[in-house]
């Protein structure tokens, strides 16, 4: 367990949230977990629903009282303090602005109710507005507002109080593909410009690797993998935290020798190479299972170079791209992304021979 | 082409006939609507307006002679003996004492219903109809009944009093039936459930997402019920007192029996014109004095007091 640190935002320390009377016939909804995040950190919990990450949130906000465990928020034990208590906001899957105010009566309720003065309210709501570039809706009622205004909305009323912690529930699942992608760079912004720590729940992976210093990937209330989001994507520990991000091909192989962090291992296809290997030590010669990033392979021409071969059994195009699936001869089927480069990948054809080249230090081995 | 003649099309004279058709088919749906409103909106209160403006019969009715009296006895005495009119508070009174003890009553009903309505609506759905459903039995009996039951729980012998007693508390009963307060409590038991239903109503809508986002937002308890739960809930409060107050200026059981005749009402006042008194004009003077101001005080209520932060929606 880590230790908290003097700049830590929040410190989870071993807190489970159990539903009903006790561990047997309740529900588990999260189950001692444990962590750290570290003040002006972009930390997000990622994982599918029911995973417990909205669950962790309210623990934080205070909407909901942990069965066991706490939480200390900047050396302060919130412990039996109400959500009005704490100095988090949070923003809403469904933004919850207040239908009976304007934009900027929204912005500045938090304000108010913090007894501030009212020239400071007046100039925090001006500078909040200005930051989510509201500005000229200030007067406008919530209701008459596009889902991204409201977003925008929500977003201003949670940072207005100047938060410790900005706390935000699946904000963007609400908006289109374009708003989205418009939105997490904007949110990344914010983040960077306001210097407060941001805890963002939500399932989609891509959303949680554009953004993120950190991720937290989440699973039945247990927490199974925390890193930057490229360690998260190339270093999977889990067979799960593989599979939920990205696409992915896990095959079977065995390990050969091991040094440190690192293992030889070779695969039933055949190739024998280097590959990652995750803190829980595995045995040699145990059967594990080695995942490779379909972006990481690659055709060759000659046979000699290469360390996979088999023959296409699908393609499909994505705009961007061309996903290749190939069936060798173990009877294992890899996936192979390319770049569409104008037409040079359509040489192949469903049924022809291919050979494939694994890049370096892209193997993993993933523990179950 | 096709060899086939076309025929000129009325296009301009069909179009005309479904138009008066449809226009036909409109009214004769909204038909039962607007027979109902005449026949028991527009028509009573015609009759009771020109009423209003005619002599008393003399053994009850009117005798169709235009007359302004009903109006003039409303604020002036007229002397017996020499016709000569002075100016009088009497039925001005009763106006007071009307309007006061029918707002007692609402803010009451509200104090009381508000909470009611609100612990019914944060209930889960199943058991909310259960509530509901005790809410409105007492409307299954006679007001007429239930009144009386009041009666034997407030009157000296009734059951406050005399377990008071009983239980040493006092040595001689409270009086407490024919007061205003036992009028104003038979009110707020007869009337309650009006504003208990449209409170509800617009609770049972609000999005308690945004409870919880005020209380993220630093709000207490108090603060979250003045700022988001009673302005949200305003319709239905707006409704709730309107439906308790008009019925309530115009009772004439409750305080007949519980008021024992004493602190006359609006409601007796005109019940006594058209029974004993036997002047329709005057009773139908009063009616009609009594609907205006409640008309009056709606307008203004429409106008100024909803402009102020209600929800556009509402």
């Amino acid at each position: 367990m880590s230790k908290p640190t003097a700049t830590a935002a929040i410190d989870i320390r071993e807190t489970s949230k159990i539903y009903g009377n006790d561990r047997a016939s309740g529900v588990v909804a999260l189950d001692e977990v444990s962590l750290v995040i570290e003040d002006n950190e972009f930390f997000t919990l990622l994982g599918p629903s029911g995973c417990g990450k909205t669950t962790l949130l309210r623990l934080i906000a205070g909407f909901e009282q942990p069965t066991h465990g706490e939480i200390v928020l900047f050396g302060e034990h919130l412990e039996g303090l109400p959500p009005y208590k704490r100095p988090v906001n949070t923003v809403f899957q469904h933004y919850a602005l207040f239908p009976h105010m304007t934009v900027a009566e929204n912005i500045s309720f938090g304000l108010e109710m913090l007894d501030k003065p009212a020239s400071e309210i007046s100039s925090v709501v001006k500078e909040v507005l200005g930051l989510v570039q509201m500005d000229h809706l200030a007067d406008r009622k919530t209701d008459q507002l596009s889902g991204g205004q409201q977003q925008r909305v929500a977003l201003a009323r949670a940072l207005a109080p100047k938060p410790k912690v900005l706390l935000l529930d699946e904000p963007l699942s609400a908006l289109d593909f374009k708003l989205r992608k418009e939105m997490q760079v904007e949110l990344k912004r914010l983040q960077n410009e306001t210097g407060i720590t941001f805890i963002f729940v939500t399932h989609d992976q891509e959303e949680a690797l554009t953004m993120s210093d950190r991720v937290a990937v989440m699973r039945d209330g247990l927490i199974l993998q925390v890193g930057t989001p490229s360690e998260i994507y190339d270093r999977p520990a889990r067979r799960f935290v593989a599979d939920f991000i990205g696409d992915i091909n896990i095959l079977k192989g065995s390990i050969v020798s091991r040094n440190g962090s690192r293992a030889k291992v070779k695969l039933e296809a055949g190739h024998e190479g280097e590959a990652g290997l995750p803190t829980n030590a595995e045995s040699l010669g145990q059967e594990v299972s080695i995942a490779i990033r379909p972006e990481q392979l690659s055709f060759v021409t000659e046979a000699a170079a290469a360390h996979l071969s088999g023959a296409i059994e699908h393609i499909s195009y994505f705009g961007s791209g061309f996903d290749y699936q190939i069936l060798m001869p173990t009877g294992e089927k890899v996936m192979l992304q390319s770049q569409n480069r104008g037409g040079e990948n359509l040489a192949f054809q469903l049924g022809d021979q291919v050979h494939i080249a694994i890049s370096d230090n892209s193997m993993q081995i993933l523990a179950d | 082409m096709t060899d086939q003649p076309t025929t000129p099309v009325p296009l301009s004279s069909s179009v005309v006939a479904e138009a008066k058709r449809l226009r036909n088919a409109r009214y004769a749906l909204l038909a039962p609507g607007i027979l109902t409103i005449f026949c028991i909106g527009i028509m009573p209160l015609s009759i009771v307006l020109v009423y209003s403006f005619l002599e008393p019969g003399d053994f009850g009715g009117v005798s169709w002679v235009l007359s302004f009296d009903a109006y003039v006895q409303l604020m002036f005495e007229e002397d017996i003996f020499d016709g000569t009119l002075s100016f009088t508070t009497d039925y001005m009174e009763i106006f007071m004492r009307s309007v006061s003890l029918a707002l007692f009553t609402t803010v009451a009903c509200l104090l009381v219903g508000f909470p009611t309505a609100y612990f019914i609506a944060t209930q889960p759905p199943a058991r909310r109809n259960a509530w509901l459903f005790l809410i409105t039995i007492p409307f299954w009996t006679n007001l007429l009944i239930r009144t009386y039951a009041m009666l034997l729980i407030l009157r000296d012998q009734g059951v406050i009093n005399l377990s008071l007693i009983e239980t040493g508390l006092i040595d001689s009963p409270i009086p407490m039936l024919y007061t205003d307060f036992a009028v104003c409590l038979g009110l707020v038991y007869a009337y309650l459930p009006f504003m208990v239903l449209p409170i509800f109503a617009s609770l049972e809508k609000l999005d308690f997402r945004l409870v919880e986002a005020s209380y993220d937002l630093y709000a207490t308890r108090f603060k979250v019920l003045k700022r988001i739960i009673i302005p949200l809930a305003k319709p239905g409060i707006a409704a709730g007192c309107i439906l308790v107050l008009i019925p309530s200026l115009g009772a004439f059981i409750t305080p007949a029996l519980l008021g024992g005749g004493k602190s006359l009402m609006l409601g007796n006042l005109i019940e006594l014109q058209f029974g004993q008194a036997r002047n329709w004009p005057f009773g139908s003077a009063i009616a009609l004095v009594l609907m205006v101001m409640v008309m009056l005080s709606l307008i203004f209520y429409l106008r100024f007091g909803a402009k102020k932060g209600t929800p556009a929606h509402g």
